[in-house]
């Protein structure tokens, strides 16, 4: 979060970290996960997440956004077995074995959902021993995978949970690289390993990057890439490589295994979903083209701070912008970023994503969202309030290839549900209580309810209200 | 709402004098003085010659202001932004256009931004349209644990932007002290005692001066702040790096502390209020960014404020170039607390303070800027409603008397890609 990290990485060109300034996006992961399944015996590092204990809850008299847009004044929510079971207006049936709780004067979301995270890959404290998002020995590193960086004790993940409400996130890696690696889909549930935390059957992300970051940190050591030409140049070679290690493993003689080529054609299967960290219109739509050329999707460009001049080319292409609501200036790419990037795109029918990039802003997607709002009514377009949650939950959801389990309040879906204690997109808004499928994992009123990691104990301010 | 338009041989010649300040009375909004004090439904604030006159509910109204209606409307003195780098950077990472330090140069202590603050940076404009009218501006350091000299600037489009030059000295005495004297505290504290001590050599004798540890601007420039004629601001963050901080004293009881930062300050925070310390602190910093930062809270301030300590909303290191217009956000998230269990906020009142009138104290120009209290400089917002609430826009900025242009370059962008297909022509005649 702090600019002074950011010129530091600057100035040292090859010294990479996670923040936006130097390398850290791209990835998404799709939906579908026969196909691999189909090719490898047993899925590697598989989720050993288990939900942890639930009751029936009601919550009653809350205004609901169920995250597709829908809002529901006095409104009432079912939560059983882990599930949603039921939710709408006041005519809503309650069933009598629950535990009712009065959210009169209170709101409730689906969990917050943050599809751009370095939590665990450059984790805090920030030192150099901790600075794992980064592969930065080779522009091109779709071998890497981030889950095999993040370290399960970053206090950032209870911050993001009892501040902002945040229950599922993907971990990048950074955008050193035009193919940084495989993201990883994460439950915000506090565990000692990284697979008791991965979101069961969440497809993968491929992370990759344009512009700026590549060329700096490769072209400062008079490497390839030094140049955008360079980069797409590299990129499109590695994409022809992978279409003929694609070709050979369907053909009678499958090649050796290859951890790059697995994952790149994964993304020409479609079973992962690219990320790709990108930031001037003109270089959006270059990527476009190369995906075109290649025969995969992208899912998502991150940090689009000027999707807003090509919002008619996004929505017609599909692909969502993950963005910041107002970041701008910290380098040539990020100059004419504007406070109306979210509500353009929304105006032209294109996908918003809320996202963070900063262990910080994690902690108030909800408040950031509520500024791209504010700036959009203010030039005079027509957003409602429901609309923007769907910017931070469902939207996420789906470029995360999760939104047919989480990312909003539709029966049979995990009940990842944040009761807030005033309207999430008021500045005086907190979560006062936090379910992970079912599980109260915060409770604002109970000190107990309040993950504290292994690093933070017994240090000055453990289990502190932070 | 009609915007001035100064041309920019008329600014020249009147830099100093807002001679187009007007006498304007904002009626009937909702004021919010900026001491403290609650809201004030139904108040009038004129302004005439750069300057309030009065704001309440029982004021009269000049025969000659222009009347701007404000029912409905929060009328507040503009934002001050505690600590930051505006004008400073142009594009962060473009290192001809970023001022904040410099590497390769033999000065430190007598660097001055006075040189370098730019009232023509997009940064400028764009704060100033989201209700910043004024900032501590901020060396950062390089080479030494000094950076040198900071001002207090305004926000304004004419293009003499400082109101006070030379206002403090910058200095690192934590972590980044550690690295900038050569990898020590040890090291950081004695090269600060003994480059003060230079400093006192060099008075005695400048002619003569010659020293293997800094040059004679440096000593020179050091020498207002062991007399405290000018404020030293140490960036520390750790409990125990501001006890250090505070013990300065013994050894140079003159000195005019300010803390930056101090994201521990709350487990010191009995220290610091006995020792008469103001502090410009990190509203939201909550994370163990560093070892330096291990207890740090979002109640860090509530919890100084209700031990006595002198403390305001800055924002260093935390896109402190660019976004002074998180202020206003930083301010309601503090009021946020006050309905968090365990947490310690601010009241709504106090938090429009620690973004108003505090910083203006702690820097000693309480009597001019801050708020909108008779006398002080005409800094003057209109805003749609609570300007610490997200929804909130603002309608008008009053700087020196004199309303301002609230066009920026992203409001241009915004304005030519409202309908992003190009029409008959490229975009590029859209304007």
């Amino acid at each position: 979060m702090e600019l002074k990290d950011l010129l530091a990485v600057v100035a040292a060109g090859a010294l990479v970290t996670g923040c936006a300034a130097t390398a850290a996006e791209t990835e998404t992961a799709s939906a579908s996960t026969s196909s691999s399944n189909k090719r490898s015996a047993s899925p590697a590092f598989p989720s050993t997440y288990k939900a942890y204990g639930s009751d029936n809850i009601v919550i009653t008299g809350a205004t609901i956004f169920d995250g597709e847009g829908q809002r529901f004044d006095n409104g009432v929510i079912f939560m059983s077995a882990g599930k949603i079971v039921s939710v709408g207006g006041p005519d809503t049936a309650i069933p009598t074995d629950s535990t009712i709780i009065d959210g009169t004067g209170k709101y409730v979301t689906p969990g917050i959902i943050d599809v751009h995270s370095h939590l665990g890959d450059y984790p805090t404290p920030s030192v150099a021993a901790h600075s794992d998002g980064n592969e930065a020995t080779s522009p091109v590193t779709p071998e890497v995978w981030a889950e095999h960086s993040v370290w399960p004790q970053d206090p950032g993940f209870s911050r993001a949970m009892a501040n902002g409400g945040i229950t599922s996130l993907q971990i990048l890696p950074g955008s050193a690289n035009l193919f940084g690696g495989r993201a990883v889909t994460l439950k915000n549930v506090p565990a000692r390993t990284v697979q008791a935390m991965k979101f069961p059957g969440a497809p993968y992300g491929m992370k990759m990057a344009c512009g700026e970051n590549p060329k700096r940190v490769y072209g400062g050591r008079n490497r390839k890439p030094a140049t955008r030409m360079g980069s797409i140049s590299l990129t499109r070679q590695t994409w022809i490589n992978a279409q003929e290690y694609r070709k050979k493993r369907n053909g009678a003689k499958p090649p050796k295994r290859d951890l790059a080529m697995e994952t790149l054609a994964g993304v020409l299967d479609g079973d992962i979903l690219v990320h790709n960290h990108c930031y001037r219109a003109d270089e959006l739509n270059q990527i476009i083209d190369m995906s075109k050329e290649f025969g995969y999707k992208v899912t998502a460009f991150h940090h689009a701070v000027e999707s807003y001049k090509i919002a008619d080319i996004l929505a017609k292409e599909e692909i969502c912008s993950a963005i910041w609501a107002d970041w701008w200036g910290f380098k040539m790419e990020a100059y004419d970023a504007i406070p109306e990037n979210a509500a353009l795109l929304q105006q032209a029918g294109a996908c918003v994503i809320i996202h963070s990039d900063d262990e910080n802003q994690i902690q108030r997607l909800n408040q950031e969202a509520s500024k791209a709002l504010a700036d959009g009514r203010a030039m005079g377009i027509e957003i409602s309030d429901a609309q923007a949650i769907q910017w931070i939950t469902y939207n996420p959801a789906k470029a995360m290839g999760i939104a047919d389990q989480t990312g909003s309040l539709k029966p049979g879906k995990m009940a990842d549900v944040v009761l807030w204690n005033d309207n999430p997109l008021s500045v005086y808004a907190r979560p006062d209580k936090v379910w992970i499928d079912g599980a109260m994992l915060f409770d604002a009123s109970d000190e107990r309810r309040r993950p504290v990691s292994d690093f933070e104990l017994g240090q000055p301010g453990e289990g502190d209200v932070k | 709402m009609k915007r001035s338009v100064i041309t920019l041989v008329s600014t020249l010649a009147l830099m100093a004098v807002p001679v187009a300040a007007e006498t304007v009375a904002i009626t009937g909004g909702k004021v919010v003085v900026g001491d403290g004090s609650a809201p004030m439904d139904g108040a009038t604030v004129v302004i005439r010659d750069g300057r309030v006159v009065a704001a309440g509910t029982n004021v009269t109204i000049p025969a000659n202001a222009r009347r701007i209606d404000a029912a409905g409307k929060w009328v507040t003195p503009g934002i001050f932004a505690g600590f930051s780098r505006v004008g400073l950077v142009e594009v962060g990472a473009v290192r001809a256009t970023n001022d904040t330090n410099a590497t390769d140069s033999v000065f430190s202590a007598a660097l001055d931004v006075q040189y370098a603050v730019n009232p023509f940076a997009a940064a400028v404009a764009v704060n100033r349209a989201a209700g910043v009218t004024r900032a501590v501006v901020s060396p950062s350091t390089a080479k030494s644990i000094f950076g040198g000299f900071g001002a207090i600037v305004d926000l304004g489009e004419d293009s003499n932007p400082i109101t006070k030059a030379r206002a403090f000295q910058f200095v690192e005495l934590g972590e980044t002290g550690h690295r900038r004297a050569g990898g020590s505290r040890s090291a950081a504290h004695i090269l600060f005692r003994a480059m003060l001590n230079e400093a006192r050599t060099y008075s005695r004798s400048p002619s003569l001066f010659d020293s293997d540890l800094m040059k004679a601007s440096d000593a020179k420039a050091l020498l207002p702040v062991i007399n405290g004629s000018t404020r030293l601001l140490v960036h520390v963050e750790s409990a125990n790096d501001i006890l250090k901080v505070l013990d300065l004293r013994k050894d140079f009881p003159s000195l005019k502390l300010v803390l930056v930062g101090a994201n521990e300050g709350w487990r010191v925070a009995s220290e610091i209020a006995a020792a008469k310390v103001p502090v410009l602190a990190s509203a939201l910093s909550d994370l163990p960014y560093s070892f330096e930062d291990l207890s740090a809270t979002q109640s860090n301030i509530g919890r100084m404020k209700r031990a006595g300590v002198n403390v305001a909303i800055g924002m260093i290191n935390d896109r402190d170039a660019h976004q002074l217009r998180y202020s206003m956000q930083y301010a309601g998230n503090l009021v946020a607390l006050n309905k968090v269990p365990r947490a310690t906020g601010l009241s709504w009142d106090e938090a429009f303070a620690a973004i108003s009138s505090k910083p203006a104290e702690i820097m000693g120009m309480g009597g001019q800027l801050g708020s909108l209290k008779a006398g002080r400089k005409g800094d003057v917002v209109i805003w749609t409603g609570d300007p610490l609430e997200l929804s909130t826009q603002v309608e008008s900025v009053f700087i020196d008397g004199v309303e301002q242009s609230l066009s920026n370059r992203q409001e241009r962008l915004r304005e030519r890609y409202r309908n992003p297909a190009p029409g008959a022509l490229p975009k590029a005649y859209d304007r």
